[in-house]
């Protein structure tokens, strides 16, 4: 088994001699890394797509707006997903960002789970019927973990920050805030006195 | 001025470094040797290891025969005397079968996420056989001839952190006891000495059992491991910017804090001056054909004559913040190798400075990966004013200041330095043309729109992405960064090595030309049995 550094070292070199700059190459080090260590094929899915343009270039992305399509064929899942990450902060306000046409869309998925730990907001994203959830860089939650089709082209991709909401209803919350008063003590008068740390008046 | 490469290349040994923090963390933990199967001429295999409260490391050793033309040093060999990986708890049978079968291979092998680190060496043939023929008649070895030499293997490589299939780091970095950088590493260096003394009395009882004597432990104390080191570390101090400001870091913060001291304690004092006294020795045995190193010798030993002169005349009653005015002194009229040398021993009768930071001299680098580009370009550039106000300074269009260039060599995926306009290559050049790229991305920016992000900056200038980032840290860290030019004609990338050997412990520096070197590690250390009642003075110890 190859460890995450030769992952990550490998990556980089190879992303260095398809053509991209060694700062985005780096980029793709951290991203393969953190793709395998979440269980989804990004050696498998950069290896077809370097393969790819080294015969047929990708399009680099000038500007992320809300719908992005592409002038030529494809997008680069790389740019997009660079782009993406240094401009996250900003991109969180138009809160649901459509991209068109991606090569290799799995390759822009760390690029978003790293946005959503910068922004602090969970990320859906979906494409061709694939759904994943992107927890601020922890993990990434997939409906289609065993398929191990690779997808070469996304037509359509929905990227969407959810906002931090509670996934239960104020009446289970305080259900389960009842249950944990269980574990506390009744005050006396004598433990009222002897209890606490602070004096019974606080004007002296 | 700390960050400049020759200050850098002339830092010493001193309480921070890892050898010597290994040894006091692990002291307290039971040594053993659990395995020790090897035939009359040595070959076999041996296991070692340290155990407490059911934590377990373990050093497994193959030691085979080699032809004398296949024993080399240089990192393009394949067969070794002895292979060595440090395994994580209690290897199985099942274990060292595979072990066995990958370890001897070294880079062509593999290994497992049950595996920490990685190494091979060769004997040193001239100690080695001296030792096993004297005491296989009975007779002590030639301690003139040790000294000359100071050990009986060399390792040529030690690898770690994922490489060939090492456990990554994040699955152990959080065990308290491996908090300091390098821990494992010197681990498996240290056991591999013990296996180096063991292995010598083995063959000479089995080559004549009755007349055979056993290594005497003081001149066995008085060995290390030696260890050829090539540009292959170099890049290292380089990519990992937070690592090596964190070493820096506190090598500073422990100087500021000893320098702020107003009443030096006599009995301190006293520790500075024996320790020094002691460590003359030393350098009296450091030994190199290095005419390069041989001027830094000679400097040490003039600067350090004057250096006690100046103390004689030194009173520590009348004298507030002695050690400052000792530094002061010493920066004014000494050599960089001797300030350094000072600062060194001047950390040693000062643990409750130095323990603490020990354990904040490794780094989480992948907190400071991400580039916070929605800041602003002019941002950016004050960074680089600040921070890298000599490197804006270089004239690159002096052919002279690109003249070498970094590549990883195709056949042993090592890193190399070569001559740009002489050779072919560079245009797989790596990024280690730190200066020049921080110029280039500084020119760019001068002529940019200071109010635009540098999310938007990075649109149009991805090939100096690598930079950014490095500015961004260095913003935060600012120790970060060498302060040089690294592919200047004037490069002496042996001051790279010798920086992070430093930190390691290393001693006696010999270098063997500008890229490669040689150094001793653990030379006077305690052996296994006596970590636990040893001192953190052990490394004056040796050879006196």
């Amino acid at each position: 088994m190859q460890s995450f550094s030769e992952i990550d070292t490998t990556s980089k070199r190879a992303s260095k001699a398809a053509g991209f700059s060694w700062g985005v190459a780096e980029e793709v080090g951290k991203n393969m890394r953190n793709l395998e260590m979440f269980g989804l094929p990004g050696v498998k899915n950069l290896n077809l797509y370097l393969k790819k343009i080294k015969k047929i270039p990708s399009e680099k992305l000038k500007k992320i707006e809300k719908k992005n399509k592409p002038q030529s064929k494809e997008f680069c899942p790389i740019y997009c997903g660079t782009a993406f990450l240094d401009n996250c902060k900003k991109l969180e306000s138009l809160k649901l960002i459509k991209f068109f046409n991606v090569s290799y869309p799995l390759l822009l998925l760390p690029f978003l789970s790293r946005s959503s730990d910068i922004v602090g907001k969970k990320i859906s994203v979906k494409y061709e019927k694939n759904n994943f959830l992107l927890n601020f860089d922890k993990t990434i939650l997939s409906n289609n973990i065993n398929n191990d089709k690779t997808i070469s082209k996304a037509k359509e991709i929905s990227i969407e920050f959810l906002e931090n909401n509670n996934s239960f209803s104020t009446k289970e919350w305080k259900e389960l805030y009842r249950l944990s008063e269980e574990t506390f003590v009744e005050e006396t008068e004598s433990l009222k006195k002897k209890g606490a740390g602070a004096g019974l008046t606080d004007n002296d | 001025m700390v960050m400049k490469l020759s200050r850098l290349g002339s830092f010493h040994q001193s309480k921070l470094s890892f050898l010597r923090s290994f040894i006091r963390e692990f002291k307290s933990w039971n040594y053993k040797r659990n395995l020790f199967d090897l035939n009359k001429d040595g070959y076999g295999t041996a296991v070692y290891s340290f155990e407490k409260k059911g934590r377990n490391y373990s050093l497994v050793c193959f030691a085979q025969h080699i032809k004398p033309e296949e024993r080399s040093d240089r990192v393009i060999a394949t067969k070794w005397d002895s292979a060595f990986v440090l395994h994580d708890g209690t290897p199985s049978k099942k274990d060292i079968n595979r072990l066995r079968k990958n370890v001897p291979k070294q880079e062509v092998g593999r290994v497992t996420y049950k595996e920490l680190t990685l190494s091979r060496a060769n004997k040193s043939v001239r100690a080695f056989d001296h030792v096993v023929n004297s005491l296989s008649e009975g007779k002590q070895p030639d301690k003139e001839l040790l000294k000359k030499v100071g050990y009986l293997y060399r390792t040529t490589a030690v690898y770690g952190s994922g490489k060939f299939g090492l456990a990554d780091r994040f699955r152990i970095k959080d065990r308290k006891e491996i908090y300091g950088p390098f821990r494992l590493e010197m681990m498996l260096v240290y056991l591999v000495r013990q296996f180096t003394f063991d292995q010598v009395n083995h063959i000479s009882k089995c080559k004549n059992s009755k007349k055979a004597v056993m290594l005497d432990e003081s001149i066995a104390r008085n060995l290390g491991i030696g260890n050829s080191t090539g540009l292959g570390m170099a890049p290292f101090i380089v990519n990992h910017p937070t690592l090596l400001h964190n070493w820096i870091y506190c090598r500073e913060k422990a100087l500021k804090e000893i320098r702020s001291i107003k009443n030096v304690n006599e009995n301190d004092f006293n520790i500075f001056k024996n320790c020094l006294d002691k460590s003359k020795k030393n350098i009296d045995t450091w030994l190199t054909n290095s005419q390069y190193q041989i001027n830094k010798i000679d400097s040490l030993k003039t600067d350090l004559t004057k250096f006690f002169e100046h103390l004689e005349n030194l009173n520590l009653k009348k004298n507030y913040y002695l050690w400052n005015l000792i530094y002061l002194w010493a920066e004014k009229n000494l050599q960089e190798e001797c300030v350094e040398y000072i600062v060194s021993m001047m950390m040693e009768p000062y643990d409750s400075i130095i323990d603490p930071l020990i354990n904040n001299m490794s780094s989480e680098e992948e907190k400071y990966f991400n580039i916070p580009a929605d800041r602003k370009v002019f941002d950016l550039k004050k960074i680089i004013e600040k921070n890298y106000k000599s490197i804006i300074e270089i004239d690159f269009q002096d052919k002279n200041s690109t003249s070498n260039f970094w590549f990883i060599s195709k056949n042993k995926e090592e890193p190399r330095v070569a001559n740009r306009y002489e050779e072919h290559g560079a245009e797989l050049e790596q990024p280690l043309a730190i200066a020049r790229d921080i110029k280039k991305l500084y020119e760019k920016l001068t002529k940019n729109n200071q109010k635009e992000t540098v999310a938007n900056f990075l649109l149009n200038n991805d090939d100096l992405r690598h930079v950014v980032r490095r500015v961004f840290i260095v913003e935060k860290f600012p120790y970060s960064e060498i302060q040089d030019n690294t592919i200047d004609a004037s490069l002496v990338p042996i001051d790279m090595l010798r920086l992070k050997l430093s930190f390691f412990g290393a001693v006696k520096f010999d270098p063997r030309s500008d890229k490669w070197l040689r150094i001793n590690m653990y030379q006077g250390a305690p052996l296994p049995h006596e970590m636990k009642s040893s001192n953190d003075n052990w490394v004056y110890n040796s050879l006196n």
